[in-house]
């Protein structure tokens, strides 16, 4: 695989133009410059409805310079599947040639949840496609409801932290390691403040033959309620208390991304946060002590996986 | 040069498939169209075809890979029935919008609930304000013939529409019948090679397909899509014409049979225009000035045609295979009234809903909807503007 050469990337021309409509400060569109800048290769975009489709491809306009399709919000998955499809058959008959890579975009909702089954088919037919979910752990698009990509007593629209249910019920839905489940080729968890480790991942996703699965953080202003300039800072907190743990899986081998020197507490995560106001009031301590059990036991259990532990 | 044959329905339409060669199909299995699917990957393992066979999880990513592979430019594919048709139902809206010419056999079925494998339309009916031109076939033959023709309307540059290829379930898939197949090359030569105007595979010119249109262009989009589909109607005359010419088979909107000095008359679709021309020629056999019109066309509905050739009629009875629950009859009675309303004719147009679920509607059941008009002919009045036939009340 070719080297990510930062210098070299800084020259490339965007993918995605300015003038998009998407918030300042959005994670998604940071992720699809990063994703897009791993490939020099022509590309055809899919994406699912969410909020990075709305914002990019207001009729007459688009911020798209590569082909790009959107068809519903769960199918992103299985429309790329056609389109690599007719790629296939056209190749073989002669009628079109050249390298063309398939990407899908999708956020969480479209993805961990009414797009699981599209992209979980796809990923088991073993289409050659890179799939990213820009996870920003909900459906912001329609006014920030819950998902399952949701952290357990973030408080959205309709998981509202109230005097009874302080915010969403459940812990998060690990997709990362139900997609690796399906045996593909490559499969990672990345985050944009991370740019190499990102451009790194997307680069070898895009290079493997076969399907490859991303899911990203992606930090949302609005939804998160944090200052919007804040929201790499917010990033780094999320790896160095491995709230969101930086991994990939390749061919069956697990691998850590990521080791913070010292971990930090949860709160580092939680706090800057408006979603998670309300774990902070007294007597919801122990909301966030669960919290912290639940990533340290999910953190041992990467290490081990990773063979970072006996 | 042809093929005479005697194969089921599913055989002769797979066969169909075969020969039209399409570089994407993506399907997923349902009673009555799974051996439909299975006779195509048989073509597919044996190399028989070019097509890359895409085996998705379900009907919903059969209709979306579709859409991916037609907007890539590709000719694509795909079948279903009843609730395959509809779990695709969203889809199937954004393939016509999207101006895709998506060729689907639908192999008709009663759509649950409660669940039932035998043939009606509702499925397709269902599916009839999706814009879709929908074909509609009296037996495998003319499902054979329509697929072909599918190609060539759907793709026409002034078309570009997905086109739904009907066949009844059961009765037409699975009976054996005869049936002449064109050669292949022939068939190569009728349908062509499909020339998109765009492509999200040619990467000199980049296209966003699909996105958001919102107050300032979607209503002027919707308006382009209604002139597609009226461009559809020259263009089904125009090519079945031309594959009459070369087959000496075909019908353009509708088939007259007895009809020209009929005083009594049915509109049917599907398999039941077959049972009821056994049943005109009982009737005339007695004298009875009975015909037939058999739509094949329902998308575009061929308003003026049709009033055209049913006004001389004292009544007509509109045979419908689904209901709408308006509880004013079926969906194809609805634009057939409403056709009438403005040629201010005096024809009496009467409904019967029939067969649902694949309750068997035999000769007798045609003739004494025959006998019901003439009835009313002779009593010039009407008792039930909408009728069952065969339920047990
Ligand atoms: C079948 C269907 N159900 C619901 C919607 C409404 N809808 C559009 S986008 C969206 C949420 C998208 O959330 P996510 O996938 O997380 O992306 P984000 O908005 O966060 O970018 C919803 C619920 C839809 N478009 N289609
Ligand atoms: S609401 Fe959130 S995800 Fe949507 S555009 Fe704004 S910042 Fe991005």
């Amino acid at each position: 695989m070719s080297k990510v050469n930062l210098k070299e990337l800084s020259h490339q021309d965007e993918r995605l133009t300015g003038g998009h409509r998407l918030c300042s400060g959005c994670g998604a569109s940071i992720i699809v410059r990063q994703v897009l800048h791993a490939t020099e290769d022509p590309v055809v975009v899919g994406c699912a409805t969410g909020c990075l489709e709305v914002s990019t491809t207001i009729y007459p306009y688009t911020a798209w310079k590569d082909s790009f399709i959107h068809n519903a919000f769960e199918n992103a998955a299985a429309t790329v599947s056609g389109v690599e499809a007719a790629y296939r058959s056209l190749k073989k008959q002669g009628k079109i040639d050249g390298e063309t890579k398939f990407i899908a975009f999708g956020g969480d909702g479209g993805t961990y949840d009414i797009g699981f089954q599209s992209l979980s088919g796809a990923m088991e037919r073993g289409h050659d496609m890179v799939y990213v979910c820009y996870d920003n752990g909900a459906y912001m698009n329609t006014g920030i409801q819950r998902s399952s990509a949701t952290p357990r007593n973030a408080s959205t629209t309709t998981s509202p932290a109230g005097e009874v249910i302080p915010g969403k019920q459940q812990f998060r839905k690990e997709l990362t390691d139900i997609i690796a489940a399906h045996n593909i080729p490559y499969v990672a968890q990345a985050s944009p403040h991370n740019f190499k480790d990102l451009v790194r991942k997307a680069r070898k996703a895009f290079e493997i033959d076969g399907p490859a699965f991303l899911n990203v953080l992606s930090p949302c202003p609005r939804g998160w309620r944090y200052p919007e300039d804040e929201a790499m800072d917010l990033l780094r907190a999320a790896t160095d208390t491995c709230f969101w743990p930086l991994y990939e899986y390749e061919n069956g081998e697990w691998n850590l991304n990521y080791n913070p020197k010292e971990k930090a507490p949860i709160t580092d995560w939680l706090k800057p946060q408006g979603r998670f106001k309300h774990l902070f009031k007294e007597g919801n301590e122990y909301l966030i002590d669960e919290i912290q059990e639940r990533t340290d036991r999910r953190w041992q259990e990467i290490l081990h996986r990773c063979g970072e532990t006996e | 040069m042809s093929n005479k044959v005697a194969l089921t329905g599913h055989e002769i339409l797979a066969n169909a498939m075969r020969q039209i060669n399409p570089d994407v199909v993506a399907a997923y299995p349902i009673t009555p169209q799974t051996e439909l699917v299975q006779l195509f990957s048989q073509f597919v393992a044996d190399g028989k075809v070019d097509t890359d066979f895409v085996t998705v999880e379900s009907e919903h990513s059969a209709m979306s890979a579709t859409v991916g592979a037609s907007a890539g430019g590709a000719r694509a594919m795909t079948a279903t029935a009843a609730n395959g048709l509809g779990l695709m139902w969203e889809v199937v809206y954004i393939a016509a919008s999207t101006r895709l010419p998506i060729v689907m056999p639908v192999v008709n079925r009663a759509l649950s609930g409660p669940i039932n494998i035998h043939c009606d339309h509702s499925d397709s009916m269902g599916a009839r304000d999706s814009g879709w031109i929908q074909l509609y076939a009296e037996d495998a033959q003319e499902a054979y013939d329509n697929a072909l023709q599918a190609i060539r309307i759907g793709e026409h540059e002034d078309v570009r529409l997905p086109v739904m290829v009907n066949m009844d379930g059961f009765i037409i898939s699975h009976a054996v019948e005869n049936a002449e197949l064109l050669a292949d090359k022939d068939v190569k030569e009728f349908i062509g090679d499909y020339n998109p105007d765009h492509s999200l595979l040619d990467p000199e010119n980049q296209i966003t397909v699909g996105p958001v249109d919102l107050q300032d262009f979607y209503f002027e989009h919707k308006r382009q899509q209604i002139d597609a589909m009226e461009n559809a109607k020259d263009v089904i005359a125009d090519v079945a014409q031309e594959y009459k010419e070369m087959t000496g088979r075909g019908v353009e909107y509708f088939e007259e049979y007895k009809l020209d000095d009929a005083e009594i008359g049915i509109l049917a679709l599907g398999s039941t225009a077959g049972t009821a021309k056994v049943a005109v020629d009982q009737l005339r056999e007695q004298g009875v000035k009975a015909g037939l019109l058999k739509l094949r066309v329902f998308r575009p509905f061929p308003s003026e045609e049709l009033v055209e050739a049913l006004k001389h009629l004292d009544v007509l009875a509109v045979m419908d295979r689904a209901e709408t629950f308006s509880t004013t009859g079926g969906p194809v009675f609805a634009d057939v009234r409403s056709a009438f309303y403005d040629a201010k004719s005096d024809v009496e147009v009467v409904n019967y809903v029939y067969g649902l679920g694949g309750r068997d509607t035999r000769v007798e059941d045609v003739v004494s909807v025959y006998e019901d008009l003439q009835e009313i002919t002779a009593s010039g009045k009407v008792d039930n503007r909408v009728n069952y036939l065969g339920v047990r009340e």
